[in-house]
């Protein structure tokens, strides 16, 4: 079954480089399908693909949408959602060297 | 995972070049891939040097393998007569990846990370490339 989430991204500089690399490295720490959208109608990019995430060049107060299936579908949206909400680990000044 | 991440090796012909390529992927990757550099020749100018080439593999090897990513002409050459060098059981487990070095190295050493094979660290990193 795919369970699906959204979550509204404040980072400063939107999903590139620094963000895109631990978006893409949690996501391949699940075995489920994961997919990612900035909008909820698609294209649906691969999470797992650090190229593909990083082309999509999503800016800042954009909702990113997740989508996921397989067994540990539910764990990983929730831990992709939470690493949004945390503006990725990152704080100001680091968001305005990246 | 019990052969552990591919390593990434940086040769460019800068030391400079190599190193701050080398700190980007530490920075933005982490320290869960085996990671060695090299650059300039050895008087301190602009070059690249086999033997340095074949040290900054022994560093960063890895039973998985180990990708090369290189910036010029002399980068590659170099570093494919540093893989001739190297006994033949290792040298099927090492490839140039044809992606620019800095961000090639970024996406290479992302895919590594995540423990992916040899090929799939190259192979994600010429997606990159112009087509």
């Amino acid at each position: 079954m795919m369970e699906e989430a959204s979550v509204f991204m404040t980072h400063a500089i939107g999903l590139h480089a620094r963000p895109s690399v631990k978006l893409t490295k949690l996501a391949k720490t699940f075995t489920a399908k994961i997919e990612l959208s900035v909008s909820g109608e698609g294209p649906w990019i691969d999470a797992k693909s650090i190229v593909k995430v990083m082309a999509a060049k999503a800016p800042q107060d954009t909702t990113l949408f997740f989508r996921a299936e397989g067994e540990d579908a539910g764990a990983a949206l929730e831990a992709l959602k939470a690493l949004v909400e945390r503006d990725f680990d990152e704080g100001a000044a680091d968001a305005a060297n990246a | 995972m019990t052969k552990g991440n591919v390593g990434i090796v940086i040769v460019s012909h800068s030391a400079d070049v190599a190193r701050g390529t080398a700190d980007m992927v530490r920075q933005m990757v982490g320290d869960e891939v085996p990671l060695a550099w090299c650059g300039g020749d050895p008087d301190g100018g602009l070059g690249t040097s086999v033997e340095s080439i074949l040290g900054a593999i022994d560093q960063a090897w890895s039973e998985a393998g180990v990708a090369i990513l290189v910036d010029l002409g002399g980068a590659e050459t170099n570093s494919e007569m540093a893989i001739e060098m190297q006994p033949e059981e290792r040298q099927s487990l090492i490839a140039i990846c044809n992606a620019p070095i800095v961000e090639g190295a970024v996406i290479a050493a992302t895919e590594a990370s995540g423990g992916a094979p040899l090929a799939v660290v190259c192979g994600t990193a010429e997606e990159l490339s112009p087509a």
